[in-house]
């Protein structure tokens, strides 16, 4: 064969050869190492898998940080507005971290619904609300807009 | 009134930029060499309205005039002065700006330095980045405009800078990041002008490569100052997250590596020509994907700051049109380019080709993991983000390759390479290396023989392995008279310290992954923790005033073998204006170690919580960033670069 055109045959057979193992193995990281935001509503629903690792987010209720006395265990509950999913998590909470903030939980669901948190990211901005807790809270609304409308038709019926 | 001379100023740059967009290029095709010429001053006089209509913007901000939208939302009267001025580009609206002055800038230097140039060559480049200027100016007068006036509410004050970016570093990370990308825009003209005109040979490869270098130099410089913020400002000791944000910034920063090295082949060999161009095309437009991914806050990031889907889209088109027509012209001009040249699978060549393959994987591998989660959500296969260890599985054991290959490289001849003289080379380094690897860990920590880390092994083999075949090829060049360094050319000292750089960078990276120690717990005054060999005595908490905050001020005596190391003062902020609350960690620097001291938040007692760090050798990842960048400026001032020469016709290696 022509130095040239086996020098090319070359190239292209190890391009492809390559760039399968590639593409091979990367779909399979990117399915390990993918973490799926769920709203409180869908993990209590029973949408999120328990024992892999998930995001979960949306405000911080009011007055239900709870701190432990003797370590930096601290739990707190975070609502869409129609559910409130428990998070707990150990170390120092970021800066804007507060009640009635936006906060997204990644960690790992056990059995009874808690989120076992291993890392807690707050907005960054006074002016920011993370994207996905914004849908959340959205679509949390909308749900409730739904159900006064449907309750107050009821009512109108009655 | 200021306000009104900066915005109109910005519409005659406008129309300075689609001047020069259309009427060298059109006299380019016609053939007229006055229309041609006239790209040079249209592009001075493009870089003159838009200075002024920046400077306007910075007086704006100094007067404080809150009737301006963007001055109320971005700054304060209380703010100091030079933190005024880099409020300028703390936001989407004047950072925009800045991309245009710097890309008007960039214009200008090329019209200023390109005369040695065929005219139809850079009447065409210069057309090319007066079209990028124009895309450009178009969405910040319609969709970004920072002069726009609130007005008649007008608030009498403003509503502060974000304190995180009340910085040094960010009042220089994001100018030199910004000079980067655009610098990308040169190599981007280039090629498009070199495809236009169906030429590309080796005077006009040697002609971008300085203008390639220095985009490139001011990227590293940019994206090592922004992990260096990052580790002490974010507060949580970490320097690289692989954050969207921050993998737009390294996308082109590998594209613009790959380019630098496949150019010096197209330059020497007139080998990958296609290629080279299509790197150039690919920068830049990674560049404009950066810009689009920070600023139109589609993902969910620690940078990404209040965000205006309109502009997303806007940018979503100009990326289309830019990347879309380029790659179109490439794809029916690009393939002629090509020119055979033979070369062994032992060569400097082959060792180039190796360094594109990984850089470029390493490159899609990480715009994968970025865009996964945007194509994941149009698709509605849910809301996900792609963690850490995804991008770690395939960045180390690439940039371990690059490494490796680095070291045989530099032993390597244009052509071909008899292996003899590498199985006469390599071995040295080799043994050097893995000694390293093996013996180093011991000497670095006593520990070792209980656990021995393969992480900091691996590192230190790396690291040695790379000095030492930069070692033994400089002995080689100049003996061991060091004097005769500066017989050297200035491309090859950049390149050898450029690489030195990584192996610096790698140590420092490879060593803190491998020893670093955290400890994050809570503390009461009088409280004490250890810490890897160093006790932290916390001694307490006070309240102090800072011109535009209030903070408490922690203090924590760090000790080791009871002698004191330093007392540190982390501190916890709240800014008055926002009343956003920051936390300034406190630490002891030094190339061995950092020690890295931030306050969490207040527990009951008067304890706190606190982070506790030690961490090693960190300081030689931005040392090494460093090095890199100044490696690719020693280069890029090489002496055959500044030769004014008429280009040479092509150089002809054909012997396939």
């Amino acid at each position: 064969m022509h130095p040239i055109r086996k020098q090319r045959l070359q190239i292209v057979l190890l391009i492809v050869v390559a760039s399968s193992i590639a593409a091979g193995l990367m779909a399979y990281m990117l399915g390990q190492n993918a973490n799926y935001f769920f709203t409180p509503s869908q993990v209590l629903q029973g949408e999120a898998p328990v024992d892999v690792r998930v995001r979960a987010g949306g405000m911080v209720v009011d007055g239900s940080i709870e701190r432990s006395t003797d370590s930096l265990d601290v739990s707190f509950l975070v609502t869409d507005g129609l559910a409130n999913l428990k998070v707990t998590y150990s170390g120092i909470l970021p800066d804007l971290f507060a009640e009635g903030e936006a906060a997204i939980a990644t960690g790992e669901l056990d059995k009874d619904n808690v989120l076992r948190a291993s890392q807690v990211l707050a907005k960054h901005d006074e002016n920011y609300t993370p994207p996905e807790v914004a849908d959340a809270m959205n679509k949390a609304y909308e749900v409730k807009q739904k159900q006064k409308s449907e309750s107050q038709s009821y009512e109108a019926i009655r | 009134m200021i306000a009104e001379l900066g915005h109109f100023a910005l519409i005659i740059g406008l129309c300075f930029a689609l001047m020069q967009s259309l009427v060298p290029m059109i006299g380019s095709f016609k053939g007229y060499s006055s229309w041609m010429r006239l790209g040079y001053s249209l592009s001075l006089g493009q870089l003159f309205f838009v200075a002024i209509s920046f400077v306007c913007l910075v007086c704006a901000f100094l007067m404080d005039d809150f009737s301006l939208k963007y001055v109320s939302q971005n700054s304060n009267t209380d703010l100091p002065a030079h933190y005024k001025v880099s409020a300028v580009w703390a936001a989407h609206e004047g950072s925009l700006l800045l991309w245009a002055l710097i890309l008007a800038g960039w214009t200008a230097s090329v019209a200023l330095f390109s005369r040695a140039l065929p005219l139809v060559f850079s009447a065409r480049i210069l057309a090319v980045l007066g079209a990028i200027s124009v895309g450009f100016g178009l969405f910040l007068l319609f969709t970004s405009n920072p002069f726009e006036r609130l007005l008649p509410m007008t608030p009498l004050q403003g509503s502060d800078l974000n304190p995180l970016l009340q910085d040094i570093g960010l009042i220089i990370h994001p100018p030199m990041l910004y000079m980067g990308y655009v610098g990308f825009a040169v190599p981007f003209a280039f090629a498009i002008a070199a495809l236009i005109g169906g030429q590309f040979d080796s005077a006009w490869a040697r002609w971008s490569r300085p203008w390639i270098n220095l985009a490139w130099v001011f990227l590293t410089l940019g994206i090592t100052l922004g992990s260096w913020w990052a580790y002490y400002e974010l507060g949580w000791g970490g320097w690289w997250f692989w954050d969207p944000v921050e993998n737009a910034s390294l996308m082109p920063w590998l594209v613009g590596t790959a380019l630098m090295h496949s150019v010096a082949a197209t330059e020497k060999r007139g080998v990958f020509r296609s290629w080279t161009l299509l790197l150039a095309i690919f920068a830049f437009s990674l560049s404009l994907l950066g810009t689009f991914l920070v600023r139109s806050g589609i993902l969910t990031s620690v940078h990404a700051f209040a965000a205006d889907p309109e502009r997303g889209v806007f940018m979503l088109m100009f990326l289309a049109i830019v990347i879309g027509g380029s790659l179109m012209l490439f794809a029916l001009r690009g393939p002629a380019m090509q020119k055979v040249a033979a070369y062994q699978g032992l060569s400097r060549e082959a060792m180039l080709l190796i360094n594109n393959v990984l850089l470029v994987s390493s490159m899609v591998m990480i715009l994968i993991g970025t865009l996964y989660p945007l194509v994941a959500d149009v698709l509605e296969l849910g809301k996900i983000s792609v963690g850490p260890p995804y991008f770690n599985f395939f960045f180390v054991p690439l940039s371990m390759g690059l490494v490796i290959a680095m070291g045989i490289a530099v032993f390597t001849r244009w052509k071909a390479t008899a292996s003899a003289l590498l199985m006469s080379k390599i071995p040295l380094p080799l043994i050097i290396a893995t000694a390293s690897g093996i013996i180093l860990p011991f000497v670095l920590r006593a520990d070792s023989y209980v656990g021995y880390s393969v992480t900091a092994g691996l590192t230190l083999f790396l690291t040695a392995w790379l000095l030492a075949t930069i070692g033994i090829d400089l002995k080689d060049k100049i003996g061991i008279n060091l004097t005769r360094i500066a017989k050297l050319s200035r491309s090859y000292l950049g390149m050898q310290l450029a690489h030195s750089g990584i192996a610096i960078c790698v140590l420092g990276v490879g060593l803190n992954a491998a020893y670093d120690e955290i400890r994050e717990l809570r503390m009461a005054p009088g409280q004490s923790a250890m810490v890897a060999d160093y006790q932290f005595d916390f001694v307490g908490v006070n309240r102090v005033s800072g011109p535009n905050f209030e903070a408490y001020r922690g203090q924590v005596n760090v000790l080791k073998n009871n002698a004191p190391v330093a007392n540190l003062f982390p501190e916890k902020r709240q800014y008055n204006a926002g009343g956003q609350v920051m936390t300034e960690a406190a630490l002891d620097p030094s190339l061995a170690r950092d020690i890295y001291v931030s306050m969490g938040e207040p527990l009951a007692d008067g304890a706190w919580a606190l982070s506790l760090q030690v961490k090693p050798f960190i300081r030689c990842i931005w040392l090494g960033g460093v090095m890199i960048g100044l490696g690719g400026l020693l280069a890029a001032t090489d002496r055959r670069y500044r030769r004014r020469k008429k280009p040479s016709p092509i150089m002809e290696c054909n012997n396939g």
